[in-house]
């Protein structure tokens, strides 16, 4: 029996904006496809949110996928409790602002342990704060697959990695033994206790990503954005100094200056560059003339080639 | 410190390049991504020529460079980092020295942005490149220009023809270690264009170049070195390049899910895999072949009034009809084709191959269902020729195949639509891929055993290729006096078919 016109009409915003260049428009569709499948295919998907661009990418077009619905998973994240405050307080109101399921996580052996970025080195705090952080919390939601904003251009270990990435049931990556990918076909079928990470940004660049935020009017952290803030000059990074935790150390003075991040991670871990972008045109513009890649800001890969690679078999992200 | 071209300064105290990006780069792009993949043989310098294309077009950062020269230990006799560092990603790769993946690329001109499928030359990941090839639009091909064709080379373009690629480059590499000779490279040019006239390739871009100097990459050569070449450099050859496009055909949309966030709303999500639609357009639903309208075209940002191939979409119908994930919507004049039987290609992607007579999952749009493979013949990738086969299909081979299902099979043939003549096979047991596959044709649906009575003799009629494993065994060797053997065309067995019911 025909439903009635009214029941089911969607009605069209008054102002829309204008449409995505047909570049663009290919990577959504493309993601949007990716989402689809997995929502269909898995049991019980969950997004991992960082707050990050990417993440507020990834968002974004969750909610494309499935709309006129909400998104029908939750998100997932996974605070070490020395994120930005910022970060948390953006994260709390877009939750609320788009009705979503919001599960927060932090590894209880921070507080109980008292683990910080600055007592044990970026390596043991990474380790146990974010990659052990994530199993506990992917293994307590029983998750069978989990949505992440990676792409392939961040980092040489990322260009190899499918779009639908298998995880053993201890969470390790083989990257020798990858399933193969063909056309947009997705082999979703796990055993019991292995799960999926599924990368929808995958053939995404930092330029896209930058493109598509200003095309779609998406809503950042201010952090991305140029502003007078306070910093510590640490190790070649400048570390942003708001919070009472950091301890200055000998030698060290807080300085302000118009800066901004590229990434945004734990404040003790990320680097701020200076800049005078206080704008989504001005950032673009200046990310085109820029030459420094943007994990260049983060702690985490410097160590050697192949950490990053090193740190996914264990199961960060 | 002053970075006079901006205000960006990383606090590392790294340096801005003298050289800033067009911002032009940035405004709209008019064109989708070209899908590329990069093939050829071990040592024709494959990884040198995607580095160079990545230098060149500024897709490498500063900190990327940095970490390559100091894990290239030193420089080669340019100047220039080992660009195979950069490419290589796996460690296990660095320690090999070899490519053993798929990698991705990504790199972009004012015109137009690119991947690029990164593919290993080695024979045993012919795998590899098969998985690269499935979504590219154009194939790069190299060859050395002093060793000319190999058999490898030929091998790659034969699977990239397979898999649908139309538009080729070959990449004359290593001309300048020729002395730039003209005639080697038209030879080079000339045998691989009739090679690939075999395979049906006419669109074929010849290119001399070095890689490594950078000529004809990204920048013409320079200072005289090939006067005698006023083609396009590389990257020039893939701006003018054709996206593939689903869009002529008939409608199709797998659907994905089924949307109904409340009684008052029900649409099925898909992204659309060829043709266009319309609200008011008639379509049926396969395998059903229910029947319906289009009613509204729904999207995040607007309501449309039409969706072509790629758009990812909610459709909804003017009336209830049953439709699941699974299910095809499709134009109601030019369907395609439903059926137990298809003919097709494959490519067995796993150490164990492809065993016959095991029921495989086969996933193809949205559809996942059982199949059995019977493999016909095999590519003998050296010569181009198909050689009877029906035994395992190894890893790496290629192979003619027929696909029976139990339930309703929807397909066009890969080369009416890509996305809806494609599948994979998946292993029931390790639930691995095992498998990427291309639809030829649909086979007749006389597939059935009848019996029926002819005074004393029992008259069995079989498939052909039942008939043949019936007719090899031993009991039937020993009372092949007792039988009589008819070979008929489908067309006759359909019509004795329909005599032999009425007789009964």
């Amino acid at each position: 029996m025909p439903l009635s016109a009214q029941e089911t009409e969607v009605k069209n915003p008054p102002v829309s904006r204008p449409p995505l260049d047909p570049h663009l428009k290919a990577l959504e569709n493309e993601a949007i496809h990716i989402f689809r499948e997995v929502a269909a295919e898995f049991e019980n998907p969950v997004m991992l949110y960082s707050i990050g661009k990417d993440s507020s990418v990834l968002l974004h077009l969750a909610r494309k996928a499935f709309f006129p619905g909400r998104v029908p998973f939750p998100l997932l994240h996974v605070d070490t409790t020395w994120k930005f405050r910022e970060m948390i307080e953006f994260r709390n109101e877009i939750a609320e602002k788009y009705d979503l399921d919001l599960v927060v996580h932090s590894n209880p052996r921070g507080k109980a342990e008292n683990i910080t970025p600055f007592t044990h080195g970026s390596s043991i705090y990474t380790d146990i704060m974010k990659t052990e952080a994530l199993r506990q919390a992917l293994d307590a939601g029983g998750y069978d697959a989990a949505f992440g904003g990676a792409r392939r251009d961040e980092e040489a270990s990322r260009a190899k990695e499918r779009i639908y990435s298998f995880r053993t049931p201890d969470h390790k990556w083989d990257p020798r033994n990858q399933r193969p990918e063909l056309w947009n076909i997705y082999n979703g079928m796990i055993k019991k206790g292995e799960s999926v990470r599924a990368f929808p940004l995958s053939n995404w660049t930092e330029v896209d990503i930058w493109r598509y935020i200003q095309a779609e009017d998406i809503p950042l952290v201010p952090l991305y954005y140029a502003a007078e803030r306070p910093y510590v000059e640490r190790d070649g990074m400048m570390i942003l100094a708001e919070d009472p935790r950091l301890e200055l150390l000998p030698g060290e003075e807080v300085q302000h200056g118009m800066i901004r991040f590229r990434t945004l991670g734990c404040f003790p871990l990320t680097g701020a560059i200076r800049s005078s972008a206080t704008t989504l045109e001005e950032v673009i513009a200046e990310l085109e003339i820029a030459t420094v890649s943007e994990r260049q800001g983060r702690a985490i890969d410097r160590d050697q080639s192949g950490s990053m690679e090193k740190k996914k078999r264990e199961g960060y992200f | 410190m002053t970075a006079p071209a901006s205000t960006i300064a990383a606090s590392t105290g790294a340096t801005i390049l003298p050289f800033a990006e067009s911002l032009a780069k940035a405004g709209a792009r008019d064109m989708r991504p070209l899908r590329l993949i990069t093939c050829g043989s071990v040592d024709d310098g494959k990884s040198t020529l995607i580095g160079r294309l990545l230098w060149d077009t500024k897709a490498v950062k500063e900190d990327q460079a940095v970490t390559l020269a100091r894990d290239s230990g030193g420089q080669n006799d340019l100047g220039l980092p080992d660009f195979a560092l950069l490419l290589d990603g796996l460690q296990a790769e660095r320690e090999q020295g070899i490519t053993i993946d798929v990698a991705y690329r990504y790199f972009a001109t004012d015109r137009r942005s690119f991947i690029v499928a990164d593919t290993p030359g080695h024979e045993q990941y012919t795998r590899n490149m098969a998985t690269g090839a499935s979504t590219a639009d154009l194939a790069v091909l190299l060859a050395d220009a002093r060793v000319g064709l190999l058999e490898q080379t030929r091998r790659h373009a034969t699977i990239a023809a397979l898999m649908g690629i139309r538009q080729f480059v070959l990449a004359v590499n290593k001309i300048d270690l020729v002395g730039y000779d003209k005639a080697i490279f038209e030879q080079i040019s000339h045998d691989f264009r009739q090679f690939a006239q075999g395979l049906g390739i006419r669109q074929i871009t010849a290119i001399p170049m070095s890689a490594l100097k950078g000529e004809n990459v990204v920048f013409p050569a320079g200072n005289g070195a090939m006067p005698w070449y006023d083609g396009p450099t590389l990257v020039e050859a893939l701006e003018l390049a054709t996206v593939r496009s689903a869009q002529a055909g008939g409608f199709r949309l797998p659907v994905q899910r089924v949307s109904r966030p409340g009684e008052s709303f029900r649409g099925y999500q898909g992204t659309v895999s060829g043709g266009a639609v319309r609200p008011g357009d008639s379509v049926a639903i396969l395998p059903s072949g229910t029947v319906a309208n289009v009613k509204q075209i729904v999207t995040f940002d607007l309501v449309r009034n039409a969706a072509v191939a790629g758009d990812a979409v909610t459709l909804v119908l003017d009336r209830q009809v049953d439709v699941s994930r699974g299910d095809m919507i499709v134009s109601i004049d030019v369907q395609p084709m439903t059926g137990l039987h298809f003919d097709g290609h494959l490519v067995a992607l796993q150490p164990g191959g492809i065993e016959p007579g095991k029921r495989y999952w086969l996933k193809s749009g949205t559809r996942r269902q059982r199949v059995m493979i019977e493999p016909v013949s095999q590519l003998e990738l050296s010569t181009g020729n198909w050689l009877p086969h029906a035994s395992t299909l190894a890893m790496n081979a290629i192979g003619k195949v027929r696909l029976s299902f139990q339930e309703q099979a929807i397909f066009d043939t890969y080369e009416q639509n890509r996305s809806t003549g494609a599948f994979i096979l998946i292993d029931p047991d390790t639930l691995n891929t095992v498998a990427g596959g291309m639809i030829t044709a649909k086979r007749e649906d006389f597939g059935g055993i009848e019996i029926h009575r002819d005074g004393e003799r029992v008259i069995l009629s079989l498939p052909a290729d039942l008939a043949e494993q019936l007719m090899a065994t031993d009991i039937f060797l020993k009372r092949r006096n007792e039988t009589e053997i008819r070979r008929v065309t489908a067309a006759q067995a359909v019509e004795f078919f329909s005599d032999a019911a009425s007789d009964i």
